[in-house]
């Protein structure tokens, strides 16, 4: 016997919690049926503003942390994808038209990738630091601190797997970002939000939202409190533009190349800092 | 009037023998006789300046060799502590600037890249050499063409001048230890803009890690400040490098401007104000070139109240008033805590009624003459600006030569964070005060900037430092010292101050592709 399905509205993620946007407005994601899967929610810049307040504030809180921990939030990550595996992988398949073994392997990605950066959270830092041997009376050393807000644009039909490894690799460095999702993966928002509502992650860390990258990429671009544009897609019109806003406030421009699991990536997200003491 | 004319009594003071002469009278009232035991008449002690051989006219650098620009256009550079000129420097037309960018590629592509790491650090080994050797002739060039005191150059900038060269010349052939599992690769060549502040330092902070890392360089220095640069290429020239390495053109912000416009770079360097490092990433942001950027500052220094006060007030003068404030990390906001504010802006006023300014050849100078008169101007309209939000104006009464462009030491006190002068960047001995109570106010106030390149910490706790330090957004923090400078030592921004560090190993990493074959 046929049951009539209850379809769910699929919210943004922003201050840890899963609000619908402020604007009212929806977009609707069809299954590969032609069937409606979900209605997502359409960001607005209000809703992108609210996010980055609350990037701002948490910034602070995670960074706070120690490496150890925020090791320990990001394996449990890790662990809340495991559980959420097939959620992950049918999010894909209903919406994507991707074949199942392909999307299997985009979901085990998801958790390769929180595993990955899990261990590199107290690592960086010691690669990257070091004592300089100054030629006088001094103890000087350089640290590896955050960038701050990074701001993480993907296009359209970026890769699941590159969104996840920059968002990872902010996150190791102790940033916080406010993402925007590749629209065609937006479904996937649902089962990626519910693992980092339930890792420890302190709110706010992570703001996801799905919208319109044509309406939103223009305010990612000249929002003054994020400190770090990431963009992900290749786009030479967005790229450029992105360039040039981003010129205002110095925001740190973040074009990764296509390689995942890096240490490289991670270092795309710090700032060096340097401390002289008289020894 | 009557400042003027205690001026031109001064003046005529000088004349009489008694040259920077130095009575404690500042602008606020307050009674400063105690002090009037610092009065210290100093004999001049110039330095000769016969060590020097300023040709009349300087050509371009091109392929390793001085060539008349293409522009057949000449510009003059002058002393600012006298206004006299010195020389005149060929102006570097799009079509000269076309035949360095063309020299240098050539050289990477036919020379430099087909090199040795070895062969390539032995090179920047001779010119730290030759450097040295010719070290008195430098710093006495430097402060003829910026202003800078004698003192400074002879002992701060020529000298790190050459350990630049020195430290980089050593990573050339070490360059697969750098980056974690990594190789790394050069870039090609690197279009670099360096200011006037630091003329030879820069040069050097730009051109040995580009170098080291496997790159060729077109230099352009600063159109007040380029004769020390070209003193580099003579010694670039003795030191064999191959032709078109390095190249060193002259001119204003059009050479720089097609500099950076140029298809064939694949990287700018460019230190400077933050206006103008704005304009360049939008200007190149339809290209991929690498861009790193060392800008403007607004740097605090902290006094904590458990801070040894004489110590720290020693560390805020050099802090503010080293190189006439133009420091892109001087330390231009004081920020000490309310219970000892007092009597540290008092003993502040004490020190700084100490400073000789004055004739920078002069070796007991310790403010030298303002590079430009536009950076004067600059430098006065700020102030002027800063007397209209704040009643709290000092300066030390000193006389100033009468001829070229002199600044006396000042500060504001009570500034509030919106005021003019602590939001904007002065580039000048300009310091303003204002104080905090608690540690987190402190911190707040520190970091309530758009910039991020330097703070100052002066506590005698080492848990207070570390913990201000890890909440201080700088790139380079001085806990209980200033303006100290190293090449192992990384250098550079938060912020609007820019991105990219110069100096130690992470200071090549600009310069270098990770991960290349």
């Amino acid at each position: 016997m046929k049951t009539l399905k209850v379809l769910k509205t699929i919210k943004l993620f922003i201050n840890g919690d899963f609000v619908r946007t402020e604007s009212g407005r929806s977009f609707k994601m069809n299954n590969n049926d032609g069937e409606t899967y979900a209605n997502m929610s359409l960001a607005s810049r209000k809703d992108f503003r609210n996010a980055v307040v609350a990037a701002k504030s948490a910034q602070t809180v995670w960074a706070k942390k120690t490496a150890y921990n925020r090791s320990q939030i990001l394996y449990r990550m890790a662990e809340m994808a495991e559980g959420k595996i097939t959620e992950l992988e049918n999010a894909i398949t209903e919406t994507t038209e991707t074949p199942k073994i392909q999307a299997q392997l985009i979901a085990q990605s998801i958790v390769d990738t929180f595993v990955f950066y899990a261990g590199f959270c107290d690592k960086y830092q010691q690669l990257m630091s070091c004592i300089n041997p100054v030629a006088g009376p001094h103890h000087n050393f350089t640290t590896v601190d955050a960038v701050g807000v990074v701001g993480l644009f993907a296009d359209k039909e970026v890769s699941m797997q590159l969104f996840m490894d920059q968002l990872c690799s902010a996150l190791t460095s102790s940033n916080s970002v406010v993402a925007l999702l590749p629209k065609k993966y937006a479904a996937i928002l649902a089962p990626l939000s519910e693992v980092l509502a339930t890792s420890d992650l302190p709110k706010g860390v992570v703001n996801l939202l799905t919208g319109d990258q044509e309406e939103l990429g223009e305010h990612f671009a000249s929002h003054f409190e994020l400190n770090s544009l990431c963009y992900l897609g290749d786009n030479s019109e967005t790229k450029k533009h992105f360039k040039k806003q981003a010129a205002k406030n110095m925001k740190r421009i973040v074009l990764p190349k296509s390689k995942t699991l890096e240490l490289e990536n991670i270092l795309n997200f710090v700032e060096y800092k340097t401390v002289w003491h008289p020894a | 009037m009557q400042n003027q004319q205690l001026n031109n009594k001064k003046i005529n003071e000088k004349k009489s023998g008694k040259n920077n002469q130095v009575k404690n009278t500042g602008s606020e009232n307050v009674d400063h006789n105690q002090s009037s035991i610092f009065n210290f008449d100093y004999a001049p002690s110039l330095e000769s300046t016969k060590v020097v051989n300023i040709q009349k006219k300087y050509d371009l650098f091109i392929n390793g060799q001085f060539q008349k620009p293409k522009s057949n256009k000449y510009f003059k550079t002058i002393n600012p502590a006298t206004g006299e000129v010195l020389s005149e420097l060929a102006e570097a037309s799009k079509e000269d600037v076309d035949l360095a960018v063309q020299a240098a590629n050539t050289a990477y592509e036919q020379t430099w890249s087909k090199l040795s790491g070895k062969e390539k650090g032995k090179y920047l080994f001779r010119i730290a050499r030759l450097i040295q050797e010719r070290a008195k002739e430098f710093a006495v060039l430097e402060t003829l063409d910026n202003g800078k005191p004698i003192k400074e150059t002879r002992d701060v900038d020529i000298p790190l001048v050459s350990a630049y060269f020195f430290y980089y010349a050593g990573w050339a052939d070490k360059l697969d230890y750098l980056y974690p599992g990594k190789k790394v690769k050069p870039i090609g060549v690197a279009a670099q803009i360096i200011p006037w502040n630091f003329p030879l330092l820069m040069a050097a902070w730009k051109i040995a890690p580009a170098l080291a890392a496997g790159n060729c360089v077109v230099l352009k220095p600063a159109e007040t400040t380029s004769l020390t640069a070209l003193l580099l290429a003579e010694v670039i020239q003795d030191a064999g490098l191959p032709d078109g390495v390095v190249n060193i053109i002259t001119g204003a912000g059009n050479t720089g401007a097609e500099l950076v416009k140029h298809p064939d770079i694949q990287k700018v360097a460019f230190t400077g104000s933050t206006e103008i490092g704005k304009l360049i990433a939008e200007n190149i942001s339809d290209t991929n070139k690498k861009l790193t950027l060392e800008l403007g500052g607004k740097s605090a220094q902290i006094v904590f109240e458990d801070a040894a006060i004489d110590q720290a007030v020693e560390g805020v003068v050099n802090g503010i008033y080293f190189n006439q404030g133009h420091v892109c990390c001087a330390g231009s906001r004081l920020l000490v805590q309310e219970s000892i504010a007092e009597v540290f802006v008092s003993k502040l006023k004490d020190r700084m009624a100490q400073i000789r300014v004055g004739n920078p050849l002069d070796k007991n100078t310790d403010l030298g003459a303002i590079n430009s008169a536009e950076e004067l101007e600059k430098i006065q309209k700020l102030i002027e600006l800063g007397k209209q939000e704040s009643s709290k104006y000092f300066e030390i009464d000193t006389a100033l030569p009468k001829e070229g462009y002199y600044q006396r030491p000042c500060f504001f006190n009570e500034v509030s964070s919106n005021f003019s002068l602590n939001r904007k960047e002065v580039f000048g001995p300009v310091l303003s005060i204002s104080t905090f109570r608690t540690t987190e106010e402190a911190i707040l106030k520190a970091n309530d900037t758009q910039y991020g390149l330097a703070a100052g910490i002066w506590s005698d706790k080492g848990y207070k430092i570390q913990q201000v330090a890890a909440k201080l957004k700088a790139g380079v923090i001085w806990a209980n010292t200033y303006n100290k400078f190293d090449p192992t030592s990384p250098f550079g921004g938060y912020f609007e101050s820019g991105y990219g560090r110069e100096g130690g190993k992470h200071g090549l990493l600009p310069y270098l592709e990770i991960g290349g074959e």
